[in-house]
């Protein structure tokens, strides 16, 4: 194989491993300004296949509700207009009191933000050909432990409390470092014995949940005061502070007192939207960068695309597959380190919703390209946010949204279908490829 | 020649394993004893060597309370300490002698069995346990884990991979439900009549849901892994979907669950009736179809074939066998099989549906039917092997036990990971498993 630095730039330096057979993607021309090779990185022909599935789940969704909509509420085609009208409203406000607006988008925001970093996480694995399905044990985890750091870490080094520029960083490192020993497991056993990373990662989520539900409900995490299992509730300078928002009494809060940067008492400014967003932004630019500007991103495609020739080009495919699970589990552990310090600020036996299976959608939506995560995971937070308005309005079950998602992972994982339903010629290249023994 | 060898790893394992668990056992009995002793218990024993596990046999369908059959006394801490020292001699003996694989497997299979044994003995000490109740447990619970290692073989033997089996059942378990619910509803009838339906119609809805995954998967050649797992999230969605907008709200005279079918005579022996011969009909049918399956795959045409096209399609293309439709239809089959292990769930041991009700059992399936290597009678050792710590972890929840039932609830999710991680030896899947084919 050629010397990667010496590969022409004849193909776009983030493209999928899908569409490379035969030799992947070259890291392009350092001299080339960041910016232009994210421009360059869309394909816009290729967005049409995504948003046509998107469209045709919310089509059948559609059919669903106007199929099983209670009678109560008036006649079905009512009852399918104030579900759809019901999930914009959630999502976006309404338009006709712009008080809403502010509110509404936040929410969005903040429901997008682990979904950007939980996306990150399954996507960078598809890259190196590894399926992590166990991005719900890992954020699991990671929350676990940054949790733990914002509460106890002063009181294990003696001290009162920690500045906010020491402890936050620790807390999120926290989050990162147990996510990511959560995906590492998978990841050597994967190297070394050949165990399918599908079903370890799997086992490992059921593992992650009994561990969680031990340290919570009947372990050494609970807190005394609180009367529903949960922790304790983090200290104040280990929060990922709100932009904007109304300072809490104390009381409400375990006595930790939370800044917002922004100090407000206005109800309609009190945002739930955290800096976590920008540790979720952040991790967009470093895989992207990874990916496409590190030897050690081209490894990680070719291991991906090729693990025959990246192992005759004297890469180590047990290192980088060790590696990649771990940052994947660092990043899927990030999203539960920012739900704990940024939202909840204390964590509870039921803590994810399906956010590690709802990952593995916005992943598959954005083609495991790391900046189309975040307008997938903008979606897929506006569908979460506005689920709860469209039920209040119209009575349809908030799951319609995991049926919805179900379709869009069908549709665009079988672009095949979606390109026979519109007629769509099929594109050149192979597919992602995750099937393979169970072990070695 | 390499240091650490498998021999050697699963040696050293062991040992660490079985030293933990004699201190554990020590200390905690010595806990245990002080704790008697302080509150002046009459049951405390002499020394911690005094505690005593036994194991009884009741007289098949007799109250409580009459004497069994017979009573295993065994002393908890020398039981414990004599299989651990042979643990260990054992794994001393693997380290030094290294060998390439003969005896790892063996070895690794008695280390989890004893442990769970040592674990039951460790949690009745000072108490007593009913060993046919224990059993007949275990028999009931591999029941969906024997049914979904089933479906997988036939898919798998096959060439295709399936690991939506957890979502065939989940959806299966439904589908059941509602259409038992419905059909007690229409003819007001709440007998046994609407429950079988249910069952028929879990079935089937298996099968609908692997006629999806095959026409994904061998019609849009889809890497069968994604396809598998949009089965499992859509079978999520789907079933919360109605478990919510429908299940909850519906009213139907149909309450109870398939009845016990004990069989007349058999049933009445100690020991051997309860573990094999007194169950539900979904549990029979299991054990029938473990059997079955093995004689139809090694014995008929359809076996020869399904073997075929998972091995070497395009050699069984040339002879005429039609390697697509073949599959399709052996997908189906496997979804009818997981559709009867959903039943199981929803239908036999309880009847009600909850969210997510199969707990991981499909993926634990698919690890028995590995460690079996492909073959039935090999995967009903596995699922047996995974039931037990299930039923372990249930039967222990009865006892004052000293660890938490969480830790005990991951025995099988670990010992999965263990199995699939290849110490128990290695195994070798049909040749094209995973491969769609193309004339």
């Amino acid at each position: 194989m050629a010397d990667p630095h010496d590969a022409k730039d004849h193909r776009d330096p983030d493209q999928h491993p899908q569409d490379v057979v035969e030799q992947p993607a070259a890291p392009s021309d350092p001299t080339v300004p960041a910016t232009k090779g994210v421009l360059r990185s869309i394909r816009w022909g290729e967005l049409l296949v995504p948003i046509l599935a998107i469209f045709t789940a919310i089509l059948v969704g559609a059919v669903i509700v106007f199929l099983s909509a209670p009678a109560e509420k008036g006649s079905r085609l009512h009852v399918t207009w104030e579900a759809f009208k019901g999930l914009f409203i959630g999502a976006f406000g309404n338009w006709a009191e712009p008080s809403t607006i502010p509110n509404a988008l936040s929410g969005t925001l903040v429901e997008s933000t682990p979904y950007i970093l939980a996306g990150l996480a399954v996507a960078l694995g598809f890259k190196a050909g590894l399926f992590n399905i166990g991005a719900e044990g890992q954020l699991l985890i990671g929350a676990l432990t940054a949790v733990s750091i914002g509460v106890w870490l002063p009181g294990w080094i003696g001290v009162e409390s920690l500045p906010a520029i020491i402890h936050l960083p620790l807390a999120v490192l926290g989050g990162f470092v147990g996510g990511g020993l959560w995906g590492a497991i998978p990841g050597y056993l994967r190297a070394k014995t050949g165990a399918h990373e599908v079903i370890t990662t799997i086992m490992l989520n059921y593992i992650a949940l009994r561990l969680i539900d031990y340290m919570i409900v009947s372990g050494p995490m609970k807190d005394p005061a609180g009367s529903a299992p949960r922790t304790p509730f983090v200290q104040g300078p280990a929060i990922l502070p709100q932009f904007v928002g109304v300072v809490r009494d104390p009381s409400l809060t375990g006595g930790n007192t939370y800044q917002p940067l922004i100090a407000t008492t206005s109800s309609t400014w009190d945002l739930r939207v955290h800096a976590g967003l920008l540790i979720a932004l952040l991790a967009v630019v470093f895989v992207w960068w990874l990916l496409n500007r590190t030897p050690k991103g081209f490894e990680i495609k070719t291991v991906g695309a090729n693990p025959q020739a990246a192992r005759y080009a004297g890469m180590s495919i047990v290192s980088t597959t060790v590696l990649t699970m771990t940052l994947s589990g660092g990043l899927a552990g990030l999203a539960g380190a920012g739900q704990v310090l940024g939202l909840e600020h204390n964590m509870k036996s039921v803590f994810s919703g399906g956010l590690g299976f709802d990952s593995i959608a916005i992943a598959l939506l954005a083609k495991s390209n790391p900046i189309a995560i975040i307008p997938a995971a903008l979606f897929w937070g506006a569908l979460r946010q506005g689920a709860g308005a469209m039920q209040i309005r119209s009575g349809i079950s908030i799951n319609l949204i995991n049926i919805i998602q179900a379709l869009v992972i069908i549709f665009v994982a079988a672009d095949q279908i979606v390109r026979w339903i519109y007629r769509i010629r099929r594109e050149q290249g192979g597919q992602m490829v995750f099937t393979r023994g169970w072990g070695k | 020649m390499r240091f650490i060898t498998r021999a050697r790893a699963v040696g050293a394992l062991g040992i660490v394993v079985s030293l933990v668990l004699m201190l554990a056992v020590n200390a905690n009995l010595s806990t245990k004893l002080a704790e008697q002793r302080a509150a002046g218990s009459a049951k405390a024993p002499s020394s911690v060597w005094g505690y005593v596990s036994q194991l009884y046999i009741p007289e098949p369908k007799t109250p409580p309370g009459t004497p069994p059959v017979a009573t295993i006394p065994l002393p908890t801490l020398g039981t414990v300490f004599f299989i651990c020292v042979l643990l260990i001699a054992a794994g001393a003996f693997l380290i030094a002698r290294n060998p390439e694989r003969r005896g790892i497997g063996g070895y690794v299979s008695a280390l989890i069995g004893f442990t769970f044994f040592v674990l039951l003995i460790w949690a009745v000490a000072g108490d007593r346990v009913d060993l046919a109740d224990t059993l007949s447990r275990v028999v009931r619970v591999s029941t969906p884990l024997g049914l979904g290692a089933l479906a997988g073989l036939v898919c798998e033997r096959s060439g295709v991979v399936n690991i939506g089996i957890e979502g065939m059942m989940l959806t299966g378990a439904c589908f059941g439900y509602i259409a038992a619910l419905v059909v007690g509803n229409w003819f007001d009838a709440a007998g046994q009549a609407p429950v079988w339906f249910g069952v028929l119609i879990a079935v089937l809805t298996g099968g609908i849901m692997a006629a999806l995954h095959a026409l994904l998967s061998i019609r849009f050649k889809i890497d069968q892994i994604i396809s598998g797992t949009v089965i499992n999230i859509m079978a999520v969605g789907l079933t919360g979907y109605l478990r919510s907008n429908f299940i909850i709200k519906y009213d139907s005279p149909v309450k109870k669950p398939l009845n016990d079918l004990p069989i007349p005579g058999l049933s009445d022996i100690p020991l051997l009736g309860p573990v094999l011969f007194n169950h539900k009909p979904i549990t029979y049918m299991m054990l029938l179809l473990v059997l079955i399956m093995h004689v139809l795959l090694f014995r008929t045409v359809w076996g020869l074939r399904t073997r075929a096209i998972g091995e070497h399609p395009k050699a069984a293309d040339t002879v005429g066998i039609k390697v697509n439709r073949m599959r399709f239809w052996n997908v189906v089959i496997g979804g009818f099989l997981a559709g009867l292990a959903g039943a199981w769930f929803a239908l036999e041991v309880t009847f009600r549906f909850d969210d997510l009700m199969t707990n991981g059992q499909g993926f634990i399936a698919l690890a028995a039917m590995i460690f079996g290597k492909w073959t039935p009678l090999g995967a009903y050792g596995g699922a047996l092997l995974f039931s037990s710590a299930n039923a372990l972890q249930l039967k222990v929840q009865n006892y004052d036990f000293a660890l938490a039932p969480q830790f005990l609830q991951m025995l099988p999710y670990v010992v999965t990971i263990i199995v699939l991680a290849g110490v128990i030896g290695k195994a070798r899947p049909p040749a094209a498993v995973g491969e769609p084919y193309d004339h």
